[in-house]
């Protein structure tokens, strides 16, 4: 469990590491960030990189700012950073929640936001939030720069649309309104594994009744993705238990559920029932 | 001592919980493991990735040294021997020969300068295998036509014991009512926080071979692998430096470390081998896969008549050295009446060979999944009566002792009734069930569920002669020394690796002798300076190695009276041991045990031949056997839309005769539960239909955390052993041999009102959530 030989370089600025990337992307260059998921697949010589580009040390990608619209991430910026609020809109309480739910402790200070995303794990929490969000994904490389949304981005199980060349430099998550409420629910065999079904969901009320419904589904298909059936069945139903039941089984239903060994189509299924109708409820606390 | 108060108070050692003498070195780092020694070369281990098939072709990727079958000329296989029960001898080549039977069995060993570059070079060996029909399921390998893994073993039927009391049948016969059951446990790996590591240095001047291995039998290593090898035991040093726990999984012969004591020989220098994560859980040894169907006829008024036992335990692809892969289907067969008043007993027990990593002991062995089995059979004939669990095990309870058992065996007097009633009464079953009532009628199912258990622990040769073992282990025997400084040495032959023993042997030693724990060194784990012994597994070494100290600590109080009665000029029956001297008693005549043991060497011409000159005694111990026993209690919350299970509390009442040090005996129930729990729950090797474990890391292989660990509550009941003369019975397994079981109940508890019944471990979300499913419960 060592991992193959490569080289790690360690640029000091962002046009530096673009640079460095675009050289050794076509010989199997890799980005290091926290290192979190791509250590171990190394370590099992799932992956055997022949260049890492370590941006640990590149300026100013730990950049964390609002402007009052948008939050930007940049790709150093750890899991833990959001341990206490980064904003204050209720986004900043949303990430604060979801990032506990990430692994363990040592694994969140070490972690990053945007590694998280580029891995594209099914099971992420980061990405979870960045479909339900509709976040904007930035991709920088040599060549320039492109913002992608979502259902572009994420292409599968760990798989994206980011090409070898490109790095993940920053993420933008849109603030929420004022009053938006929002809601998660996570299910995991054992505390900080990865979730076998999460759910996120934000809306806002108008006249006692839902507005605006997003409800992403993480974890049970292999890209997270907002649930358009879903938030059908919540917007312009009054926020209680009917309507909160039909969009968790309208998202059972619509949900192409991932299998393996252990898991069934319908135990997932169940879950995921399960997970959106908690986090509605999880809103209403 | 790092206890003033207790220090010359004259207070007994033993029964304090007093700190572990080990842990000061393990708390600061400074623990000396096997995969801490630097060596010149280091080995990788090429593993097949078919679960059977002939090897076409090892390719060598030029230059490199790659040890294959072909290069272990003259090395024996490893075929452990039971001489009963129509054990069939299989082999197992130290190296792959010709065929492979599980994925993970190695098949080549790569020498590199390190373990980096060792592993480089086995990515670039390339292995082509022909592949077979593999078989993972012990019910699939003993189907007709079947692939035959082995040619010794027609059937895929590796041992079968078979045992029927006389009056069986007139008894199942009259019955009022019989009840089957259908369980199922599946594979679990035992997962010591160290994996396994070897380290064989060559001494040119000796030309023997010094291994350093986790193991948890060091003299037994010595003498298997000088066996395989065919050279002189004196050629090889064995030593156990630090163990990171072993938990049976190290009891075993490892056919890695006899390749690592071949290649010190042949390259006449230092090979290590440190395991990863992945090896272990793939290849090192497994357990626990058992098929058990059990069936018990009751009285019109739910006495225990008589049980029925077929037990089918899948023992991989070779069979373990070397108490061979009886292990578990022999334990189940001997024990399986466990606790109950039953004299009526059919059993048939089979070991199955299939294309899986092979089975070896896993702490526990068979208990938890018997125990499993006979507590939910409990449950569901309580059910069948309509009575209530906790009444159905009062009446059946074994209460007079002796007793000896359907199977032969004696239990000496245990606490069965008494240990469930204090745990009904520490529960509140009553509270309980007003609390489970009100839960429900929120949408939340809790659950409590009982196991009562007997745990056989600390026995000798004549219980593991009854299986006609070959390799017949038992006994033990310590060397106990005072040295001319006044300090102790006890040198024993069994193997601590975090049982504590340095420590509660240290304290057996001081009440004896009169002096304190802290000038007491217990010295294990190296052949050259420990006598001959088997070693620590089995619940076996406090009470035996214990007891050969406590012999080996008598015979050095007799001499040292003798001496005191010689220097003090008193009668022997005047002389007192305390406080680290000797006293007459009633005066003020005094010397120090130091300055006895000083002259015992250096003035034994004062003794005028009466002394035998130094300090040093032997002592050996060969028990029968003791039972322990507990009532476990497990208190859940089953989440019915996802199948979860959440431990809310955790209770047990014990009783292991006389407790040495309470600290370490709650430590050792701590662990075992936690491990019990993971065993329930959430621990499970899965192979995919071609034979490949999936389950290959810790993110898919799942012991428990701390967040899964409750609250756990114990309780003590001592009733001393009269088959130990310490009058301790052993402990080390009782937690996880109770815990699945209790944790299973618990779960039916929670899920009364759904009619569905979980017979299966672990009870995984997806299994409890099926059941469910199946009972038309929505998410």
């Amino acid at each position: 469990m060592k991992p193959a030989p490569f080289i790690r370089h360690v640029p000091k600025t962002l046009d530096e590491a673009l640079k460095m990337l675009a050289e050794v992307a076509p010989e199997d260059g890799r980005v290091l960030a926290g290192g979190q998921s791509l250590v171990p697949i190394m370590a099992f010589r799932l992956a055997k990189p022949a260049h890492l580009v370590d941006i640990n040390e590149v300026e100013g990608l730990d950049r964390l700012h609002s402007d009052g619209k948008v939050l930007s991430i940049g790709a150093r910026v750890r899991h833990g950073a959001f341990h206490t609020a980064v904003v204050d809109n209720p986004l900043g309480k949303l990430l604060t929640f979801v990032a506990r739910h990430i692994a363990h402790y040592p694994i969140r200070m070490r972690g990053t936001f945007c590694g998280s995303l580029a891995h594209a794990d099914p099971s992420s929490e980061w990405c979870l939030v960045a479909a339900t969000l509709d976040a904007t994904m930035i991709a920088k490389s040599a060549r320039g720069e492109r913002a992608l949304k979502p259902s572009d981005y994420f292409e599968g199980l760990m798989s994206t649309a980011l090409t070898e060349d490109e790095l993940l430099a920053e993420v933008r998550l849109p603030l929420l309104p004022a009053d938006a409420k929002f809601g998660f629910n996570e299910f995991s065999r054992r505390a900080g594994d990865f979730a076998m079904s999460a759910s996120l969901v934000t809306y806002t009320v108008k006249n006692g009744k839902i507005a605006d419904a997003h409800v992403g589904v993480g974890g049970a298909e292999p890209s997270p993705r907002r649930i358009p059936e879903a938030e059908a069945a919540l917007n312009g139903q009054p926020p209680a238990d009917t309507a909160f039941r039909a969009a968790a089984e309208a998202a059972a239903s619509a949900i192409d559920p991932l299998e393996d060994h252990q898991t069934t189509g319908e135990y997932r299924r169940d879950l995921v029932r399960a997970v959106v109708r908690r986090a509605l409820e999880h809103s209403q606390t | 001592m790092s206890a003033p108060e207790t220090k010359g108070t004259g207070l007994k050692w033993v029964g304090r919980a007093i700190r572990r003498l080990e842990d000061p070195a393990l708390v600061r780092g400074q623990g000396r493991f096997t995969a801490d020694l630097p060596a010149t070369h280091w080995v990788r281990f090429v593993r097949s990735a078919e679960a059977a098939g002939k090897i076409v072709k090892i390719g060598n990727p030029g230059g490199k040294m790659v040890i294959t079958a072909a290069d272990l000329q003259g090395v024996k296989k490893i075929t452990p021997m039971l001489h009963k029960f129509s054990y069939r001898p299989i082999g197992q080549p130290i190296l792959a020969d010709e065929v492979v039977r599980y994925v993970g069995e190695a098949v080549a060993a790569v020498v590199a300068p390190s373990e980096e570059e060792a592993e480089d070079i086995a990515d670039l060996v390339e292995i082509e295998i022909d592949a077979a029909t593999s078989l993972t399921d012990a019910r699939e390998s003993l189907k007709d036509g079947a692939p035959q893994i082995h040619a010794e073993a027609p059937g895929n039927v590796i041992l079968e014991g078979k045992v029927k009391t006389p009056g069986f049948d007139a008894v199942w016969n009259g019955a009022a009512k019989t009840i089957k059951l259908d369980a199922r446990s599946h594979r679990q790996n035992a997962t010591p926080m160290e994996a396994r590591a070897a380290h064989a240095a060559y001494d040119p001047v000796s030309g023997r071979v010094t291994l350093h291995c986790t193991t948890q039998m060091p003299h037994l290593m010595r003498t298997a692998i000088a066996d395989v090898l065919n050279i002189p035991e004196s050629d090889l040093r064995v030593i156990a430096p630090d163990v990171g726990g072993g938990f049976g999984q190290k009891m075993s012969l490892c056919a890695e470390y006899v390749v690592l004591v071949w290649l010190a020989r042949k390259l006449k220098s230092s090979v290590a081998w440190t395991e990863d994560r992945r090896e272990n859980l793939i290849a090192s040894f497994h357990s626990r896969d058992q098929y058990i169907t059990l069936e018990a006829a009751f009285d019109k008024d739910a006495r225990l008549l008589a049980l029925r036992a077929d037990v089918i335990s899948n023992i991989g692809a070779y069979s373990c050295f070397p108490t061979t892969s009886g292990v578990e289907p022999l334990m189940a067969m001997a024990e399986m009446p466990g606790p109950y008043d039953v004299q009526q007993y059919e059993c048939r027990a089979r070991g199955v060979i299939t294309n899986t990593c092979t089975m070896a002991a896993y702490r526990g062995v068979s208990r938890p999944v018997i125990t499993f089995t006979l507590e939910r059979l409990m449950d569901k004939a309580a059910l069948a009566f309509g009575m209530d669990p906790i009444d159905i095990r009062r009446r059946n309870l074994i209460d007079k002792f002796p007793y000896k058992s359907a199977m032969g065996l004696e239990y000496d007097e245990a606490t069965y009734k008494e240990t469930l009633e204090m745990a009904v009464k520490a529960v509140d079953v009553p509270a309980f069930r007003a609390r489970q009532k009100a839960a429900r009628a929120k949408g939340k199912y809790l659950g409590l569920g009982f196991a009562t258990f007997s745990e056989r622990t600390g026995y000798g040769s004549p219980a593991f002669a009854a299986r006609g073992m070959e390799i017949t282990p038992g006994w033990e025997t310590v060397h106990l020394t005072i040295d001319p400084s006044g300090f102790i040495e006890a040198r024993i032959g069994s193997s601590p690796h975090g049982q504590g023993l340095r420590t509660t042997l240290a304290q057996i030693i001081a009440d004896e002798i009169g002096v304190t724990p802290d000038i007491i060194k217990v010295i294990h784990g190296d052949t050259d300076t420990a006598p001959y012994g088997w070693g620590t597994f089995a619940s076996r070494s406090l009470v035996i190695s214990g007891g050969a100290t406590l012999i080996a600590a008598r015979k050095i109080r007799a001499k040292l009276i003798k001496i005191a009665s010689h220097l003090l000029e008193a009668a022997p029956e005047d002389i007192v041991l305390e406080a680290g001297s000797a006293k007459v008693a009633g005066t003020d005549r005094t010397i120090t045990i130091a300055k006895m043991a000083r002259e015992a060497y250096t003035q034994t011409h004062k003794f005028k031949g009466e002394i035998e000159p130094g300090m040093t005694e032997s002592g050996t111990y060969d028990p029968p056997g003791t039972f322990s026993n507990a009532c476990h209690v497990a208190m859940v919350e089953v989440d019915i839309e996802t199948g979860h299970v959440r431990m809310e509390k955790f209770l047990v009442a014990e009783d292991a005769g006389k407790i040495i040090n309470p600290m370490i005996a709650d430590g050792q129930v701590y662990g075992g539960i936690a491990q019990g729990i993971g065993n329930a729950l959430l621990e499970e090797i899965i192979y995919d239909e071609a034979g490949v474990p999936t389950t290959a890391t810790l993110a898919d292989y799942m012991p428990p955390t701390a967040h899964e660990i409750p609250e756990i509550e114990l309780h003590h009941i001592e009733t001393p052993s009269t088959q130990s003369i310490t009058k301790a019975k052993g402990l080390g397994e009782g937690g996880c041999i109770g815990a699945p079981a209790a944790i299973i109940n618990a779960i039916n508890d929670a899920l009364t009102p759904f009619n569905v019944a979980i017979d299966e471990i672990p009870a995984t979300p997806q299994r409890v959530r099926a059941a469910l499913r199946k009972a038309e419960v929505k998410a």
